[in-house]
């Protein structure tokens, strides 16, 4: 035998032998390994994707102007203390991007710039009218998509999912896979929840306040809003309170006056859990505090006593009880009719901290476990249905040679599945159908020798110049057909989503690996059997 | 040995009128789809158009119009039912693009789980695409075509010469106009899948050609006196079996995945089926016609230029 055929069969037996290791974790054998294997050899294999496995996709967009918006409200809140201090007789005011000085004086406006570098005069109609630089509102939209992910990151650890990926994309999106989810609209609520927990002051002493109704019905706030909007003292806003009658389930919006500023935000909260009312055995979510926040707490209920302090999330009214005294210790509760589950979410978002921006679902795709399991099944049948059909037929037109390329093929399958798992890739329902296409692919390889071999034959040639020949003229052949479907594999490869990215990793994987098996495997057994060279015949 | 025709000596070149025509047709019903899909008119499937899709799994059948009429009892509006009546599944979309996410897909499945809470309706998938994921998602589908179509032309001209290149790239157009135009034509919903088979059979349609193309490069260089015609007619005969066998056995594994694959997986396999057929067509009665109609004086200078291997 030629010494190049014993390298080649060594180099077969040990890439299969590689490929083994690699895929074995995807076995059931895997767990009866020793553990000496487990540990040191490799354990992850193949991943199924999620629309196999089930679970949630989820894209968020972070509203990073609203970022922006809040850094001008900060700036413009700062601003007026230091013109309070300074005695300059200005005020400034926040609008939306905006930050607008009254009167626009060179006196104030010298502040305004000195204090932040950042704000660019934009307008002087009605006042100063300042912007932040493009370059100063990238940072802040850049910083605040870095902190949702980072807050998004800490609430699904404490929601607990099973290896959740999250990354970002773009410049201000955020992608969530979680697979496996039992309860995918919980989820998708914990992760996109602002959570801004915020203290307002209810303005019990405005006339307004006494001229709103006890409660209106959903859908009616913006026509409350704009009855009330002319009479409305400047410093106060509307929000209401949901409240759901426990009786009949009906829900209603119940108004509130409040003062406009906060007076305190869940930023200083060291610690939220869920508790349980004795008295009405409700859950509340009761919050503690840090010593800074806990001494802002201790002079607004001592400044405030017999006044309602809101507690308000996200916009919404949660409570407001009546201060009785001045409280020390940081300590409060949120309290709302709410379910254990409800509860226990938001001791989770307030943990975790409010994201700086509100986020928005740009996309939700959510496979249950069983259209996964499905999906599993029937790509197990499409696979052997795919691959008997194909083995058949070759061993049918081609005879013993017929053989030669199904071991080929089972050569390419056990490779393929071995190199994904080596990459530790993604396989998802496209995935396998670019597997089982790779199948059909694979063959073809040996179709094009095989003719070619037939044509030496046919020609007058011994069956060793035949086998030779029809190799060495279908190599270019086999390569430039091979060629043209891994270029469309890969821009799929560069463009495409979640499953269509796993079919055109399967499909150029199948197809890279032919050229081998082709080239390699089958001229390897040629070369064994007719090594002897006194065969007479070919079975083609 | 088995072969499925012993020395083949058809005119192919001779059936270029009808070949036309056919092709003709094929390909104006693609882009007459290709049209309708940019003007929003056809089946765009949710991940294109945006909107929502709810896919339901009963534990018994329920007939299509009480579905509708519960969602309608439901204040729902504008969603699209289909069935899967093998599997009593139900899928529904709702292509109105929200700004917010999530209200119609929580709403159907709420409605339908009273309504028939006796038939355990089970939520398989839903799927929900804001406005701009959508577009993005057309953007890139365009850009993955464009730059496939390109790198496919540009590999083939490199190869082999500019004017195999201009016929594989018209022959690969063809297939996927062709198969388009047919999935137009049954209603069928073009979404992410449906693309990627449409790029997948314009990768897969040229290895037909190539197959065919290869030989008639290796022909040419042989038979330096015989016309055009003869020499790219006489090589598809040489090569005829090898291109019906290849096709077939990817046309074998499309069927399996075709006939078992799951729902999932249903049109994609379809389009495949249906792309390895207008494929092998096209291999021979679009790609080389067009290399004729391209000319052949250029041919002849490259094929004495490299003497030596005209002989392999």
């Amino acid at each position: 035998m030629k010494k190049g055929v014993l390298w080649r069969i060594g180099i077969i037996i040990v890439t299969v032998l590689v490929a083994a290791v690699f895929f074995l974790p995807n076995t059931p054998l895997f767990r009866n390994m020793p553990e000496w294997w487990k540990k040191s050899m490799p354990d992850k294999g193949i991943v199924l994707g999620l629309d196999l496995q089930g679970g949630l996709h989820l894209v968020f967009e972070v509203e990073g102007d609203k970022a922006v918006e809040i850094a001008v409200e900060r700036a413009a809140s700062a601003l007026n203390g230091i013109f309070e201090r300074k005695k300059i007789q200005a005020s400034v005011k926040n609008d939306g991007l905006f930050l607008v000085v009254t009167p626009g004086t060179p006196e104030a406006r010298k502040v305004v710039e000195e204090t932040y570098p950042a704000l660019t005069l934009a307008g002087s109609t009605d006042g100063a009218r300042y912007k932040m630089t493009p370059k100063e509102m990238q940072r802040i939209k850049d910083t605040a998509t870095d902190q949702v992910l980072e807050i998004i990151r800490n609430r699904i650890d404490q929601f607990g999912v099973a290896e959740p990926t999250i990354h970002r994309q773009a410049e201000n999106e955020i992608v969530v896979q979680l697979p496996g989810v039992k309860d995918p609209k919980r989820a998708v609520e914990i992760i996109g929840k602002t959570a801004q927990l915020e203290f307002k002051i209810v303005d019990d002493e405005s006339r307004v306040a006494a001229e709103l109704p006890a409660s209106v019905l959903p859908g009616e706030e913006p026509a409350l809003l704009e009855k009330l909007k002319l009479k409305m003292p400047e410093p106060d806003e509307i929000l209401f309170q949901r409240i759901v009658n426990k009786e009949t389930g009906m829900v209603t919006k119940r108004p509130f006056l409040l003062k406009k500023q906060t007076l305190l935000t869940g930023d200083l909260l060291t610690e939220a859990k869920v508790t349980i009312d004795q008295r009405f055995n409700e859950p509340y979510v009761s919050i503690a505090f840090n010593p800074s926040g806990a001494k802002i707490f201790e002079d607004i209920t001592g400044l405030n006593v017999k006044k309602r302090l809101a507690i308000i999330l996200d916009g919404n009214v949660y409570s407001a009880p009546v201060i009785q005294e001045r409280i020390a210790g940081g300590n409060a509760q949120v309290t709302g009719s709410f379910g254990m589950e409800e509860a226990k979410d938001l001791a989770i978002v307030l943990r975790a901290g409010a994201l700086p921006a509100p986020v928005r679902t740009l996309q939700n795709v959510t496979v249950g476990p069983s259209l996964g399991r499905d999906s599993i099944e029937a790509g197990k049948r499409a696979f052997f249905v795919g691959t008997l059909l194909v083995v058949v037929f070759m061993i049918f037109y081609y005879r013993l040679s017929g053989v030669i390329a199904d071991f080929a093929l089972v050569l390419n399958i056990l490779l393929l599945l071995g190199a994904m798992a080596s990459l530790n890739a993604t396989l998802t329902m496209p995935g396998i159908a670019g597997i089982i296409l790779a199948i059909g692919m694979a063959v073809d390889s040996n179709v094009l020798m095989f003719e070619r071999m037939r044509e030496e034959l046919r020609s007058g040639k011994g069956p060793r110049a035949a086998v030779d020949g029809g190799y060495h003229k279908a190599f270019w052949t086999i390569f430039d057909s091979h060629v043209t479907t891994l270029i469309t594999a890969a821009v799929l490869f560069q463009f495409g989503t979640g499953p269509i990215k796993g079919f055109a990793v399967t499909l150029s994987l199948g197809v890279a690996i032919n050229l081998f098996t082709a080239l390699i495997g089958t001229k390897t057994v040629f070369d064994i059997m007719y090594s002897k060279g006194d065969v007479k015949g070919l079975s083609i | 040995m088995i072969e499925l025709i012993k020395n083949p000596n058809l005119d192919f070149m001779g059936k270029k009128a009808y070949a036309f025509t056919v092709s003709g047709i094929l390909s104006l019903l693609g882009i007459l789809a290709a049209v309708q899909i940019g003007l929003g008119n056809a089946n765009l499937g949710v991940d294109f158009a945006g909107g929502t899709a709810v896919q339901i799994k009963f534990a018994q059948t329920v007939p299509l119009h009480d579905v509708r009429k519960a969602l309608e009892e439901g204040g729902l509006k504008d969603f699209d039912l289909q069935d899967l009546p093998t599997e009593n599944k139900i899928l529904i979309r709702v292509k109105k693009q929200e700004e917010k996410l999530g209200g119609a897909s929580e709403k159907i499945t709420q409605v339908l789980s009273q309504r028939f809470a006796d038939k355990k309706p089970l939520v398989d998938s839903t799927t929900e695409i804001g406005p701009k994921v959508g577009s993005r998602l057309k953007q890139d589908a365009l850009w993955a075509v464009m730059v496939a179509t390109l790198g496919i032309l540009i590999y083939v001209a490199w190869r082999f010469q500019f004017r195999f290149g201009i016929g594989a790239t018209i022959a690969t157009f063809h297939d996927v106009l062709a198969v388009l135009g047919i999935f137009y034509l049954l209603g069928k919903e073009m979404n992410l899948i449906v693309l990627s088979a449409l790029l997948t059979i314009a990768g897969y349609s040229l290895t037909d050609t190539v197959v065919v193309f290869d030989r008639i490069r290796e022909n040419m260089k042989r038979y330096l006196k015989e016309p055009v015609e003869v020499v790219i007619n006489k090589s598809i005969n040489e090569v005829l079996s090898r291109t019906i066998v290849t096709s077939f056995t990817v046309f074998l594994s499309s069927l399996a995945l075709f006939l078992f694959g799951g729902e999932v997986i249903h049109d994609f396999a379809l389009a495949m089926l249906l792309g390895v057929i207008v494929g092998t067509y096209s291999s021979v009665f679009v790609a080389s016609p067009v290399v004729i109609a391209l000319g052949q004086s250029k041919r002849r200078a490259t094929g004495r230029q490299q003497p030596s291997k005209a002989k392999a």
